[in-house]
């Protein structure tokens, strides 16, 4: 069985790879959205990896829970970057600061 | 034993190469294509921890639906395509700087960590043979869990209507049935005599 650690190892490197996606960003939002997932899959990981080296299925359960979040936050994300385009024909982070409130 | 190894360092070495990317890539579209690399090696990765039903809902669910929604929207919005490293340079350092320092948070984590046996042996189900993984979890998540389930429902009901009532699009000048409209039409109000006289229009 392989250690533990190489599947922690593996779900913080790509956390941090989410991460970089999120700040090093600045054109398009769907990156930004993506890399949420990325980081959502890298939690999903842990659990599941501590689902298998703990004997409790109840990270595989809550994985499951992560799992409907994730896709519920992409339809929402997605439909607010639908309308946001169709209102300013433009999807850069960096027009964002012009949004009012 | 050793095919398990190399096929988890396979899976493992091309997720993080195309979870790079997906963030470094010029093309949205290949980024979502990246995406859905990165979630085919990850359930290839479930299905070496044992979580078969979590590896086939990650497949059915996110490969299935998440990705290829993500797929129209970036088709359908038809952004220009600019790559990430010509504005990497001014956001390099503050990234730079929180990624070291989550990064070597989590290896802290996981160096020094140490598993705790008394806590969850009482829970040892994963251990039984005589079910599969996918019974499991339907034994636990339909009776403890019930709550749980009921609200992941609830959460997906949420964002559904929240996702049509945000990109439900009204033009005055589409045709919609109006069944009041319907209901209350009647021989009286629909049925006119006109006395005209011959030649003229209406």
């Amino acid at each position: 069985m392989i250690a533990i650690n190489n599947y922690l190892a593996l779900a913080s490197i790509l956390f941090v790879i989410g991460i970089f996606g999120v700040f090093l960003n600045k054109k398009n939002i769907i990156i930004i959205l993506m890399s949420i997932e990325l980081m959502l899959l890298a939690v999903n990981i842990n659990f599941v990896a501590f689902s298998t080296y703990l004997n409790d299925i109840m990270g595989q359960v809550f994985s499951l829970l992560v799992l409907t979040v994730a896709a519920a936050e992409a339809a929402i994300g997605l439909a607010i970057l639908v309308i946001y385009f169709r209102n300013k024909g433009s999807i850069a982070v960096e027009d964002i600061t012009e949004m009012k409130g | 034993m050793i095919v398990v190894n190399l096929l988890f360092y396979l899976f493992s070495f091309i997720m993080i190469a195309s979870a790079f990317m997906v963030i470094l890539s010029r093309n949205p579209v290949h980024s979502v294509l990246f995406l859905i690399l990165c979630f085919f090696n990850s359930a290839g990765i479930f299905l070496i921890l044992g979580a078969e039903f979590l590896a086939f809902i990650l497949v059915i669910v996110y490969v299935g639906a998440v990705a290829v929604l993500f797929l129209f929207v970036v088709m359908m919005l038809d952004v220009e395509f600019k790559s990430i490293s010509s504005t990497v340079i001014s956001y390099l350092p503050i990234g730079m700087t929180i990624g070291v320092i989550v990064l070597a948070e989590l290896m802290l984590v996981l160096f020094t960590w140490k598993r705790d046996y008394s806590v969850t042996d009482n829970l040892s189900i994963t251990s039984d043979k005589q079910y599969s993984n996918t019974e499991i979890i339907g034994l636990v998540l339909y009776t403890d869990n019930i709550l749980f389930f009921q609200l992941a429902g609830l959460i997906l009901l949420a964002s559904m209507i929240g996702a049509i009532v945000l990109t439900v699009n009204h033009r005055p000048s589409a045709k919609r049935q109006d069944i009041n409209k319907q209901v209350e039409r009647d021989a009286e109000n629909s049925i006119k005599n006109i006395d005209m006289k011959p030649g003229s229009g209406i």
